[in-house]
């Protein structure tokens, strides 16, 4: 799949705003007055910056609001509304903890709520897409929502939190991609089933039906470098979990580490982020010869 | 709403004949001809002229090599629009209700006013059927010829979808495939027409007829050379006649 950058930041940026959110909501942070104001505007901030990056890949950007209406169906839809839902119901303990300096913890639980909800709908749109087998697996959801905890636990320095979440989202990296490279070819699809002539023969593509790219090419028959996929499954793992696991056990504990840890974190999971897209094979491949 | 209905009063689609398609590419040229100049946004074109031409089209032909284990390869040229699937997976991704099945024909189509061009429909679909229109930013389908179709304005013999209308070789087959008494129910049924990815649960209504079992000859003759060598031998009739007289003088 095409790796946007508007949906790689989107993803990566909405992911950690509502984390944070939760953190927020569920109470693993209380701050009050200014303080509150900060975190609460870094969490709104982040979740906002990411919804807008994501309208960004819309063609029609300006009728956004009709999203909001096939929730029963949709789970694009349901992010949307979701996510709408995760802002409001925070917006009353936000204010609580501002202005009164004490949570509005009702609120708070309800807005958490949403705000993980919202994480896993946005990994839905991605894992209920039969067609790209690689997302078709419960790793999806697994390592949307981890990202978004640590992302969270990592800016709030939370840090025993934060070495648990980086362990475990270690862990659902690794089964992403190990068992996602079998995902494929479990599917069951092949050339011989794209065409229905697997009864006749081998069947292999003699001509593509145009001789210039067109929008399924660009869109789903992305072809990565395969020889770096790899290499960057290393940095991203590095980077993303194992550097600021270390960078934790640093004593004593300053601002400036957790600082590092976040960036790297953050840079390991872009890198994340564009082979979650680069190395997902849509089965429209098979029509155009990658098999 | 994107909602799909639990059963379609019939189930309009296509059946296409891998035996008979020659892959003339007329069923491409009359779809995007219809389509751009009729119902919704036309099928624009990027760089026409230019050095990497591309285009929206909702009919495209891939070429295929068949290789059986005991015969030579074969090409099958193979047409591919959308299938129109019972459980389309297209129209459940959708945010907005721009997609839909409809009840009456089961059609698929998209409400190009509600479309905000976000392409999960397109990712949703494991044919490739939709296409993202570069210039006005939302998704193009086949809508079977929906405004040819039920058109009392068209004679008669034009309401069936363009593709269909303007095949030489007969390949493409419109009709009711709900119905067992069919003409393209019978084809299916007779020709064996299969589906495309059954393992994707998409229970198309288009079906595909797989192309004919080819002659067999097991071995050259012997004499193929001369085979190929002009001869009167066997010349009867007139011709005949003049030859044996002739060769008599």
């Amino acid at each position: 799949m095409h790796p946007a950058p508007s949906l790689i930041a989107f993803t990566v940026l909405s992911g950690i705003g509502f984390g944070l959110l939760a953190f927020l909501g569920l109470g693993l942070v209380t701050p009050t007055g200014w303080a509150a104001l900060f975190w609460f505007g870094l969490g709104y901030g982040l979740a906002l910056a990411g919804l807008a990056a994501s309208s960004f890949h819309l063609g029609h950007p300006e009728r956004a609001l009709k999203a909001f209406s096939q929730w029963r169906t949709s789970w694009l839809s349901r992010e949307a509304v979701l996510s709408v839902a995760t802002l409001l119901f925070m917006a009353p303990h936000a204010a609580a903890l501002t202005f009164l300096d004490t949570p509005a913890e009702g609120f708070g639980l309800l807005g958490a709520f949403f705000g993980l909800l919202t994480i896993l709908a946005t990994a839905m749109i991605y894992a209920q897409l039969k067609t790209v087998p690689r997302w078709h697996h419960w790793s999806t959801p697994a390592v949307f929502l981890l990202a978004g905890l640590t992302g969270a636990a990592l800016i709030t320095g939370i840090v025993a939190l934060a070495q648990l979440l980086l362990a475990w989202l270690a862990l659902a990296l690794v089964a992403h991609w190990v068992l996602g490279d079998l995902r494929f070819h479990a599917a069951g699809s092949t050339t011989e089933t794209a065409t229905g002539l697997g009864a006749q023969g081998a069947v292999r593509l003699l001509e593509p039906p145009h001789s210039g790219r067109n929008y399924l090419m660009r869109e789903m028959v992305h072809v990565v470098a395969r020889r770096h996929a790899l290499k960057l499954r290393v940095i991203a793992i590095l980077c993303a979990t194992i550097a600021p696991a270390l960078l934790l056990l640093v004593q004593p504990m300053l601002t400036p580490v957790i600082l590092a840890a976040l960036a790297l974190h953050v840079i390991g999971m872009i890198a994340a982020r564009w082979l979650f897209f680069a190395e997902a094979e849509h089965v429209v491949g098979l029509y155009y010869g990658r098999d | 709403m994107t909602a799909l209905p639990q059963s379609t009063e019939k189930k309009l689609g296509l059946v296409i004949d891998l035996d008979t398609c020659v892959g003339c590419h007329a069923c491409v040229i009359s779809c995007k001809g219809w389509n751009t100049e009729n119902y919704g946004a036309p099928l624009s074109d990027t760089d026409p002229y230019g050095a990497e031409p591309e285009g929206t089209f909702l009919n495209r032909i891939h070429s295929f090599e068949v290789t059986p284990t005991d015969a030579p390869p074969m090409v099958v040229h193979f047409p591919k629009s959308c299938l129109h699937c019972e459980d389309a997976p297209c129209v459940t991704v959708c945010p907005t209700g721009a997609s839909y099945k409809r009840a009456e024909d089961g059609i698929v189509l998209v409400n190009e006013t509600d479309c905000i061009g976000c392409g999960l429909c397109a990712w949703a679909c494991p044919y490739g059927a939709r296409e993202m229109d570069a210039a006005e930013g939302v998704m193009k389908k086949c809508t079977l010829c929906v405004d040819r179709i039920y058109n009392d304005t068209l004679p008669e013999v034009d309401r069936e979808p363009a593709c269909v209308r303007t095949c030489p070789a007969g390949a493409r087959h419109f009709g009711d495939l709900g119905d067992p008494g069919s003409a393209v129910s019978q084809l299916v049924a007779e020709r064996g027409g299969i589906d495309l990815m059954p393992e994707q649960g998409t229970r198309p209504v288009n079906k595909y007829l797989p192309p004919r079992a080819r002659d067999r000859l097991p071995e050259p003759p012997a004499n193929l050379a001369a085979l190929c060598e002009p001869s009167t031998e066997g010349l009867t009739g007139f011709l005949g006649w003049i030859d044996r007289t002739l060769g008599k003088i």
